[in-house]
């Protein structure tokens, strides 16, 4: 069975590839890779088709945490017309949805299993009790207000005309009391059992089995059981979670998820820019040394070059002048015979004659000695 | 008498001094109401819209442009490109420059600004990315604080520490990449935690990437625009090496900078493609993505070849400005304009005119010291005690 | 250690992580110029 080089070596790619694509956007742990929540935490069930939008559990809520008193008063009625949003004075609203029958709902903080504010928290303000509660911590607080922009349902408020101890505001799930074995103030005073607090777990059999017990009545959903890896708020509706604004599109990706990848790629940065651009400066700067070499050598190839060429020039230079010299002498010596051969001959014609003025030519050619 | 009297003045009450003079007296009211009202009496920041300009803007595009610091500094020194040599100083003052004013600006946002040693030294939010920004702008600060003392030792005459400085070049600019990396990718990956907030074709889980590799060429544009503006108000303190290579720079950072822009087009396209996006491109959230990729990154990066191709330096300055306004947009875009899309416009944030005079204050006090180092010290020319062999 | 959720886990893991960072900034300026001293 042979198997062609190229499919080898892509499915080896392919191997490495999906394991690294795996790493950067898992990267958290081979051993654990689901996390169930502490096992004991609490939570609330509400039943959205049993609020009546009275309105006492914002009171409550009010007076248990010792906040400021609103302009209206909790028994008006009227405020449900606006939709609201929690806010500095209200951990918790309930708004109405207009229709046959008019549909009330309350909002907090949900209290998330994995909560986007604590993943966001760059000072651990925000952390996730053991009791479910997801819990605020005021003296730690600088103030970014990241948890904002991460909490999908926008709960968090700020104190923004607070100008030197501004801080975060959420319910707190009544965390103090939990402690002391009493309910969250909004459950104890919700005249409709619209609120049920006890172990998240159990909240979810019970939740479902209200949907088995009241076929048609419910919606088949419990709203919080995963959305956004899940939250300790729970929900049963008749009409479409939609419809009374609770978004439906968020997901199940918990929010310690949403930002892992990238959070995952950090260290490997830290780990391999440092060697790769070292990298790059060491191979730029060889390459700058052999460079330099280079154009030594082919200066000094030029030079060696210039220099044989000029002495060859030279030499040849020499060799020519040497025979001119010698050309030049041997032509002298000549003249000079020929000179001497015609003076003989002149003197000889000459005794045969009366004396004449001498015009003693000078035979010194002067040779340009070198 | 009088002389001396009308020097001094025509000294002081320059166009430039009278004009940032007054911003500057704005912006320390401001700053008084700030801290004596809160950040609600100064800003248009309400429960919904939790970041406004002052981290859209301050933060973000201050971040962005001035990355021009690792990339000049990387390509003289890392990659051994010596024709950006030049330019290596005045990028490091404006990137340092530009992070201190970033960590400025966040006096002003953050609620407690006594606080902000608290993530590094008290309680590290380790899960947070938030945490790495603010620890990477940390020590990045100090790198770039180190990078530029040369310049000041060589203005003081401390010849001994400047030398020892210059040492650390290399290491220094290699873990100024590093840092740079690191934050400008994180400051996108801040978003990637609000799906259900920012509008599906901003939205990616390439986000760092996408922040990452435009803050190169945002790097790169800005140093051609500084160089531009240098070139113009401060053309006298430029030495004969800064003007000599003023259009080496030019080119060659037009030339990358068009490519790189070319590979973040690309790999936007992948990111729509990888989370079948598609069908939002024929909306009107669609049409203004497409203003912002094509009209802002696409066209200046071919503006961008045409010039490097011709040799042309005007293209490439122009290119360099829309480029500039590119990522002022998409950094806006993500932070405040396609953030909370979902919500009614009733409820959508709209900055206040304090909230943009404090921007306007902060980036005034930036080009005043930026004046002000750039006419005193090294910064355009070199120093004729130091003048360095290369 | 057991971790119940997910931001326990990875706010220690990157803790830790941080810690490996910073000894790796340390540790590989100082092995870099151990391998390169007796360059000429």
């Amino acid at each position: 069975m042979a198997i062609s080089r190229r499919k080898f070596l892509t499915s080896i790619g392919a191997v490495i590839g999906a394991g690294t694509t795996g790493a950067l956007t898992k990267a958290y742990g081979a051993t654990k890779t689901h996390f169930n929540g502490y096992p004991d935490s609490f939570g609330v069930l509400h039943d959205i088709t049993r609020c009546i939008g009275c309105r006492k559990c914002e009171q409550a809520c009010n007076e248990v945490n010792k906040l400021n008193k609103p302009e209206r008063p909790f028994d008006d009625l009227k405020v449900l017309d606006q939709k609201r949003r929690t806010g500095e004075a209200a951990y918790t609203v309930v708004n109405k949805f207009s229709g046959t029958p008019d549909v009330f709902a309350k909002k907090q903080c949900n209290h998330c299993q994995e909560p986007a504010c604590a993943s966001a928290c760059f000072v651990k303000a925000l952390k996730k009790d053991k009791t479910g509660a997801v819990v605020y911590d005021e003296s730690l607080c600088v103030g970014c207000r990241y948890c904002m922009v991460a909490c999908p349902f926008n709960i968090p408020a700020y104190t923004y005309n607070d100008p030197l101890s501004p801080k975060v505001t959420k319910c707190t799930l009544c965390l103090p009391r939990i402690m002391e074995g009493k309910l969250p103030g909004c459950v104890e005073s919700c005249p409709k059992e619209a609120l049920i607090f006890g172990k998240r777990k159990d909240l979810v059999k019970i939740a479902w089995k209200r949907i088995t017990d009241n076929p048609g009545h419910y919606l088949e959903h419990v709203y919080g059981e995963h959305e956004m890896g899940g939250t300790s708020w729970l929900y049963l509706s008749r009409v479409p979670f939609e419809k009374v604004d609770m978004r439906e599109d968020l997901g199940t990706t918990p929010a310690p998820e949403l930002t892992s990848g990238a959070l995952g790629t950090v260290p490997i940065v830290v780990g391999l820019w440092p060697v790769l651009l070292t990298g790059v400066y060491a191979i730029s700067k060889r390459k700058e040394k052999i460079a330099d070499e280079e154009r030594k050598e082919a200066v000094q190839n030029a030079t060696d070059l210039a220099t044989t060429e000029m002495n060859k020039q030279l030499s040849q230079l020499k060799t020519k002048m040497t025979k001119e010299k010698d050309a030049a002498v041997k032509s002298e010596i000549k003249k000079a015979l020929d000179a001497a051969a015609k003076k003989t001959a002149e003197e000889a014609q000459a005794a045969e004659k009366p004396p004449v003025t001498k015009d003693a030519a000078d035979d010194d050619t002067g040779n340009e000695e070198e | 008498m009088t002389k001396e009297k009308t020097i001094a003045e025509k000294q002081l009450f320059t166009p430039f001094n009278v004009i940032t003079g007054i911003i500057l007296l704005v912006g320390v009211i401001i700053t008084i109401l700030r801290f004596t009202r809160g950040i609600g009496a100064v800003t248009n920041l309400d429960n919904n819209n939790p970041w406004g300009i002052w981290i859209g803007f301050d933060l973000l595009c201050g971040v962005a442009l001035a990355a021009g610091g690792y990339v000049t500094s990387s390509a003289c020194y890392v990659f051994g490109l010596k024709k950006y040599h030049s330019a290596v100083r005045p990028a490091i003052l404006t990137a340092f420059l530009g992070y201190a004013l970033v960590v400025f600006a966040l006096h002003y946002d953050v609620g407690r600004p006594w606080r902000l040693p608290y993530p590094i030294f008290l309680s590290p939010g380790t899960s947070s990315l938030l945490f790495e920004v603010g620890l990477c702008v940390f020590l990045y600060l100090t790198v770039l604080f180190i990078e530029w003392t040369p310049a000041a030792f060589e203005w003081l005459g401390f010849k001994t520490i400047r030398a020892w400085v210059l040492r650390l070049t290399l290491v220094l600019t290699i873990f100024g990449v590093v840092l740079s990396t690191l934050h400008q990718s994180s400051l996108g990956a801040l978003f990637q935690i609000a799906p259900s907030k920012l509008h599906p074709l901003w939205y990616s889980g390439y986000l760092h990437v996408y922040f990452f590799i435009s803050s190169m060429f945002a790097g790169m544009s800005m140093v051609i625009f500084e160089g531009t503006l240098a070139h113009k108000w401060l053309h006298d303190k430029m030495d004969e090496t800064h003007l000599a290579e003023a259009d080496g720079v030019v080119l060659g950072f037009g030339k990358a900078a068009s490519f790189v822009m070319m590979g973040y087009v690309g790999i936007k396209l992948i990111g729509i493609a990888v989370d079948n996006n598609w069908h939002y491109l024929t909306t009107g959230w669609g049409l203004w993505f497409l203003v912002e990729l094509i009209g802002f990154v696409l066209f200046p990066a071919i503006l961008y070849g045409m010039g490097s191709r011709e040799k042309n330096t005007t293209f490439i300055r122009i290119a360099a400005f829309w480029t500039i306004l590119g990522i002022i947009l998409n950094r806006l875009n993500i932070s405040v304009i396609a953030f909370n899309w979902h919500l009614p416009s009733a409820d959508r944030y709209v900055p206040s005119f304090l909230e943009v005079g404090t921007t306007i204050f902060i980036v005034t006090v930036g080009v005043v010291v930026y004046k002000f180092i750039a006419t005193r010290m090294p910064i355009l020319y070199e120093h004729p005690e130091y003048k360095e062999h290369h | 250690m057991e971790f119940f959720t997910l931001h326990d886990f990875m706010t220690y893991s990157k803790g830790i992580t941080y810690l490996i960072m910073g000894a790796i900034l340390v540790f590989m300026p100082i092995y870099w110029l151990y391998l390169t001293d007796r360059d000429d």
